[in-house]
Order: C-alpha cells, then structure tokens, then sequence
C-alpha cells in the first residue's frame, strides 16, 4: 500500500516517511561517528619534524630497472621508514633528520632470481647530512636466494591488501553511485584522485598547513570541483541528451586533460607530503605496519561505514539508491533526480580525494598515481557490481587483499595482472558482480 | 622563429610513419567502432603483441622475417579472442574497461624484469628490422618532392605501409559493401534487432574484432621497424587515443575518415609542437609557462581536449555522416 518505492537493496527495516525525526535518527549515529573521526585525526597527529633529509636511489639489475621492491631505513638497529621502488625502479624516502643510517634492500621483495651481486651487499651505511638527500645504490645481478617466512609474509601481505583495498574502496564508491545514478563510466575517476592528492600537496607543501588541515581543505576543492563538473559538463549533456558512449568518451577526453595538466604544474618526479611520510613501524608478530597506515584503515573504515549509513538512514541516502536503480521511477515518485545526481558527484569526488590522499601517503605524490589504479578502482567495482555502493566495498576489498597477496606467485610489478584476471574471470562467470543484480547485462 | 624549419617538419609529417601507423590503428579502430560499434580503447594491445611478435621472433626464436610477421599476426588474433570472449555479449562499457586494461597489463607485463630474456624487458628489443630493410630495392639517395624528403629506408617503408593502408581501405570499402558489412552496421545500430533475426550476433563482433586487431597488428609492424626498435613505454593507452582521436576527427563509419583523420592529426600536432620549440627558443612565451620540455606534454593536453570538443560538438568528424553515428547504442 502507499506509494510505489524501488525495491531497497540493501535496506534493512521499512522506509520511515517521518521526515526530520527520520533524519535526525539517521544523524546521531553519524554525529558520533564524526566525533571519533575527529578524535582519531587529532590523536594521531604527533607532529613529526618537518626536515628536508632523505635517501634515494635507483634499484637497477644491469640496466633494468626493478619495481615493487622494499627499501628498509634503520638506524640505531630500529626501523624509521620503508618505502617502495617504483615503476621507473626509483624511491625516495625522506628522513626524520640527519645522521647515519643503514639502508637495507629487502631481498624477499626483488623478482624471481635477482639478488644483490656482493655478499652483504643489500646494506648500506649512508651519512645524511643537514638539508642533504643522500644518494644509496645497490648494484643487482642474476642469483639465488632463499625465501624465508612465507607466512608470515603472507600475513603482512594480507593486512596491506586491507587498507589498501579500503584505500581503492574509496574511490570505487564514488565510481559505482556514478555509474548508478547516471549510467556514466566515469574513466576519469583516476585523476580524481590525484588531483585530491595533489591538492592535499599543494596546502600542505606549498602553502605549509599541516597535513590534517590540508586534507580538509583538499576536501573542500574536491567537493566544489565536483559539483562544478557535474553543474558544468555532465549536467549540460545530460540535457542534451548525449549517448553514453559519448559521454564515455568525453571521461576519457577529460582524464587526459587533467593527467597532463597534473604533469604540467607538478612535473614527473614523485613528491611527499611533509609529514607522515615516513613513520617508525609498530609490529604486531609477523605484522609491521607505520602507525600512518593504522590511522588511514581506520578513517577509510569510519568514513565508509559513515556513507553506508547514510546511504541507509537518511533520506537523501534512499533517494540516491532509488535513483541508481532505477531513475525515471524514482523521478516519478516525486525525487529530485537532478539533485540527487548533484550530491552524488559532489560527495563522489570528495571520497576520491581523501582516497588520493591516502594512497599518496603510502605511493607518494606524482601525477600517474590515480591512473594507475584505475584499473583496480574498475576491477573491484565490476567485481562487487557496477552501481552498488556496498558492492564498490566488498569489490574493492577482494581486489586489495587479492593483489597484494598475489605477490607471493608472481613478480611484484605484476600485480595488476591478478586484478585483470579476477575481472575477466568475473565477467565470465557472474557478470553482474557479487552484490549486483542478475539482470540482463549485453 | 624558423618558419621555413616549422613548415617543413610539418610537411614531412604528412606522410611519415606516424600518420602512417596511426592510420592502420585508425582503420582497425574504425573497423571495432565505426561499423560495429565495439569500444575497444585498447587498440594499442594489438600493436604491442604485433610488434613483440615480430621483434621476439626474429631476435629470440631466431626465425625469418616473414615467419616472425605470422608470428605477430596471431598473436594478434589469439589477443582478439582472449577479449572477446568474455566480453562481446555484455555491455560496451565492460569491453572499454577490459582493453583499456589489457593493454597496460600487456605493457606491464612486456616491460617486466621476469621476461627479460624473451622481451627485452624495460630496455626492448633491437636488430630485427634487418630482414625488412633487406628486401629494400630502391637505391640510397633522398627521396620526396620539394622541402619534403626521406632516406631510402624511410622511403621504402612509407610505399610498403601506405601501400598497405590503400589496399586495407579498399578492403573494408568492399566488405561493408556487403551483406557480412550490412549485418555490422546493423549491430551498432541495434543489437537486439539482429538478434531477434537470428543472427550470431557474437560472432559477427568477434570476426569484427580479429579483423580490426588485425589492421592493428600492421600498424605495430610499421611502428616498430620505422624506429627499427621496440620500447614498451612506447605503447601506452596515449597511441590508442591518438588513433581513436585521428578517426573521430575524420570520421568514424567512413572509408577514408580515418586515414584523412591520422594525416591531419599527425601533421597538426607536429605544426603545433614544432611552433611551441621555436617560439620558446626565441622567447616569445616565457619559460615560466612553458620550457621546452614541456611542449609535449602541451599535445597530450590538446588530444584531451580535442576528444572532449569532437564528442560533444561534432561527433561525426570531418567527413563523417551523423546518421551512421549510433553513439547510443548501449
């Protein structure tokens, strides 16, 4: 009886029309979650030296260069930071002052039959001075070496997929409310990212906020920028009734554009934020993780636990699923499509940004940083189903702990063929994703 | 500023090697696109696995030339089955999302210390177009017409692929003449209907497919022996837009849309970056907001932008018709 609602997917209870009393029962469990975000941004912000110390080199095995290994700094015999080469086999780890300190490749991270040509020679005892960022080199060759604790790497592995599938879960959300209000493959959604991570650079590097304060204002460009895009591209050709395909197209135009903008204002090299980019990691046995990383699992856990509330107790929450799922039908019961559309982008890009940010803090700052997982970002959001926000979640969380782990078979570098895999085998068997509906997808 | 040197580079550019194998990714892309309406924004796989095809058969399996050519086509062929398979009865975004990612994952995987010894990793591979150039007849000397002229090298490979993109163009212009062409268009247009008449319509897609990869895998041939090397870098998704950009631009669905389309697009672009050089060196744009390594990145901004223009405003192209513009389809 009663109006005709969209069958609720991920509902539980029945859709209250009391309005205010509705909204505000909805925002108390919001209001706290809020409050302990805050609580968790302010108690870990143990403002860490802001110095222009560090160490860097490139891993190179005879002219070829060597991606996805791990770089170890200690000193005194305790860990201070750990950083990744990346794909141009290059890091660059700042330091928390200057001094001495031992630099250790970690050979368990190397591909299959590369080690360190020297005995010993995976060490090296560098001298940082004031201001300085000193150079350290490891001279690779062909061999053998023994792999030593397969599960325990398989329990660190897993606990990086985590948060890393929670990091990719932040932008697959807004990938997914996209596509499922609009129908739109938003293929720019990448550099939504970036442009949060670049953004957060620019307030806290630039202008010298800290990175807390940074973010938030990050938040804010992203939040604007999204609504400006939607208010100023995607809105008009809506109206004018432009092909998805065409739309499609016009994201990928888009993606380009804002790629190499990134790369005209910040240029090719990878940059840190000022802070928290390296951190003394805590172990937890097998486990070592930087407390940064904690931090970041637990707002992506807040922060995501906030929009599915959301998106279950209030009511713009259950205007928007009505709309993905079925738009003509919720604009007839009386929803504000276009509005919904609106909140969807603006909150979209908002979630990306502080995605960026927190990828940023782990892969650092350059302007290939959302592109390169934007295949992951589609992989978990095919997996979960393309237009379920929860679907983006549980998508996003197997693809994490699925790469990640899937580094204990196959070289480092080629983690992303896992995710491919796991997408073409999805689309074989379940085309509509774990949490979508069997519906007639071709 | 050297008009004369700004002029001249973009008349050679006209015909050279990169309007060249743009156009036999154009062709192939119009082939997906165009007339089929597939998504394909992987284009550039198809060059990848041509490309390495040929440079890991001669250099590694040490066989001739035109075994290793072979080699390159089906592999070409086996990456159009392993896309299609899984996708071609499911939406177009589904097709876009997994080209675009085969083709990084391809480049990742060519790239890759582990298959250093077959692909040459991140450096490549060098020394197999010596069984092409081989078969070179004309004599050393300078070949063109007035400021525009190539070596005998380039000039042989320009009549061989150019040769290729005339017979190619002549080809898709017979098959879409024909009943197997009509079923195409009539897929793009509206995939239930031809269905509903009791068509394979996943196989039509897939034969459309292989023979789009195919034009692709020509277009990896030319792209490798004009730089007589392979660097995997080169083969980014950046190529597939390039050519889907040159064939909007001429317009999709047409016969000669796409090659017109890579011929403007290459000589434009090289115009453009060669006036940003000159008038950087002479200082009429100050190096604060443009050096002259950033020129480059200025042609990547401007594809962006020009896709973007082309899509919203003029879809259809130069010569395009928009009625064979089923944008739509989904």
């Amino acid at each position: 009886m009663g109006k005709i609602l969209p069958r609720p997917v991920n509902a539980s209870g029945p859709a209250t029309r009391g309005g205010t009393s509705a909204l505000r029962a909805g925002l108390t469990p919001l209001m706290s979650l809020l409050a302990l975000a805050l609580l968790l941004l302010v108690g870990a912000g143990p403002a860490l030296a802001q110095g222009a110390e560090g160490v860097r080199g490139t891993l190179n095995n005879a002219g070829e260069r060597v991606a996805g290994a791990t770089i170890i700094v200690e000193q005194d015999g305790e860990e201070v930071a750990t950083a990744e080469s990346d794909e141009a086999g290059q890091f660059s780890i700042p330091l928390p002052g200057p001094g001495d300190y031992t630099v250790r490749l970690d050979l368990d991270t190397l591909p299959e039959g590369v080690t360190v040509r020297e005995e010993g020679g995976e060490e090296r005892e560098i001298t940082v001075r004031p201001g300085a960022v000193a150079p350290a080199l490891f001279i690779l060759g062909e061999g053998d070496r023994e792999t030593t604790g397969t599960a325990e790497r398989a329990v660190q592995l897993f606990v990086r997929g985590l948060q890393f599938g929670l990091v990719i879960a932040m932008g697959a959300i807004g990938l997914s409310l996209i596509f499922g209000t609009t129908g739109l493959t938003n293929f720019a959604h990448g550099e939504f990212l970036t442009g949060g991570a670049i953004a957060a650079y620019f307030f806290n590097v630039t202008v010298g906020m800290n990175l807390i304060p940074a973010t938030l204002c990050a938040l804010v460009v992203g939040a604007v920028f999204g609504y400006l895009i939607d208010k100023g591209l995607w809105g008009p050709l809506r109206r004018r009734g432009t092909g998805l395909i065409a739309a499609l197209v016009v994201s990928i135009g888009l993606s380009l554009v804002l790629r190499y903008l990134y790369l005209y204002f910040i240029g090719g090299s990878a940059r840190s934020y000022a802070q928290y980019a390296t951190q003394q990691p805590l172990s937890f046995g097998p486990v070592s993780i930087p407390p940064r990383d904690l931090v970041i699992m637990g707002l992506s856990v807040l922060v995501l636990t906030a929009v599915g509330l959301a998106l279950i107790k209030t009511r713009l929450g259950k205007a928007t699923r009505a709309v993905a799922d079925n738009p003509s039908l919720a604009a007839s019961s009386g929803i504000d499509v276009e509005r919904v559309i609106n909140v969807v982008w603006i909150v979209g890009t908002a979630l990306a940004v502080l995605g960026g940010v927190f990828l940023a803090l782990s892969q650092q700052v350059s302007y290939l940083l959302g592109f390169q997982i934007l295949l992951l970002l589609f992989a978990g959001v095919t997996l979960g189903g393309l237009g379920t926000a929860f679907g983006a979640l549980v998508g996003s969380l197997v693809i994490g702990i699925f790469t990640q782990m899937s580094t204990l078979v196959i070289p480092a570098e080629l983690q992303n063929v896992g995710a491919l895999v796991v997408l073409i085998l999805i689309l074989v068997v379940r085309p509509q994703g774990i949490l979508g509906r069997a519906e007639r997808v071709g | 500023m050297d008009f004369g040197v700004i002029l001249t580079n973009s008349l050679t550019a006209l015909l050279n090697a990169e309007a060249l194998y743009l156009a036999l990714a154009a062709l192939g892309l119009n082939i997906h696109f165009g007339y089929t309406g597939l998504l394909n924004f992987g284009q550039v796989g198809f060059l990848t696995v041509a490309a390495y095809g040929l440079g890991v058969g001669v250099t590694y399996l040490d066989l001739p030339f035109f075994a290793a050519i072979l080699l390159g086509l089906g592999l070409a062929v086996l990456l159009a089955l392993l896309l299609g398979i899984p996708t071609l009865r499911l939406r177009a975004d589904y097709l876009a999302i997994v080209t675009i990612a085969s083709s990084e994952v391809l480049r990742l995987v060519a790239r890759s210390a582990a298959l250093r010894d077959v692909t040459g990793g991140s450096a490549g591979i060098t020394g197999f177009a010596d069984g092409f150039y081989s078969l070179n007849p004309l004599p050393a000397g300078r070949y063109g017409i007035g400021p525009v002229d190539y070596n005998e090298s380039r000039m042989w490979l320009l009549l061989v692929g150019w040769s290729l993109v005339v017979l190619g163009s002549i080809l898709v212009f017979m098959l879409m003449r024909s009943p197997w062409g009509r079923v195409l268009k009539a897929i793009r247009e509206d995939e239930d209907a031809v269905r509903s008449l009791g068509k394979n319509v996943v196989g039509y897609k897939m034969q459309s497919l292989i023979l789009g990869g195919l034009f692709g895998a020509l277009a990896g041939f030319v792209f490798a022996l004009a730089n007589s090397s392979i660097q995997p870098d080169n083969y980014s998704t950046l190529l597939t837009f390039f050519a889907f950009t040159a064939m909007i631009l001429g317009g999709a669905g047409r016969i000669l849309g796409p090659v017109i389309g890579a011929i403007i697009f290459s000589s434009f672009f090289t115009f453009l970056e060669n006036l940003l050089v000159q008038a950087v060196r002479a200082e009429y744009i100050p190096t604060s907001i443009l050096d002259s390594n950033q020129v480059g990145i200025v042609r990547f901004i401007l594809v962006g932008v020009l896709l973007m223009a082309l899509m919203i405003f003029r879809p259809q192209g130069i010569f395009g018709d928009k009625k064979e513009l089923a944008l739509d389809a989904r």
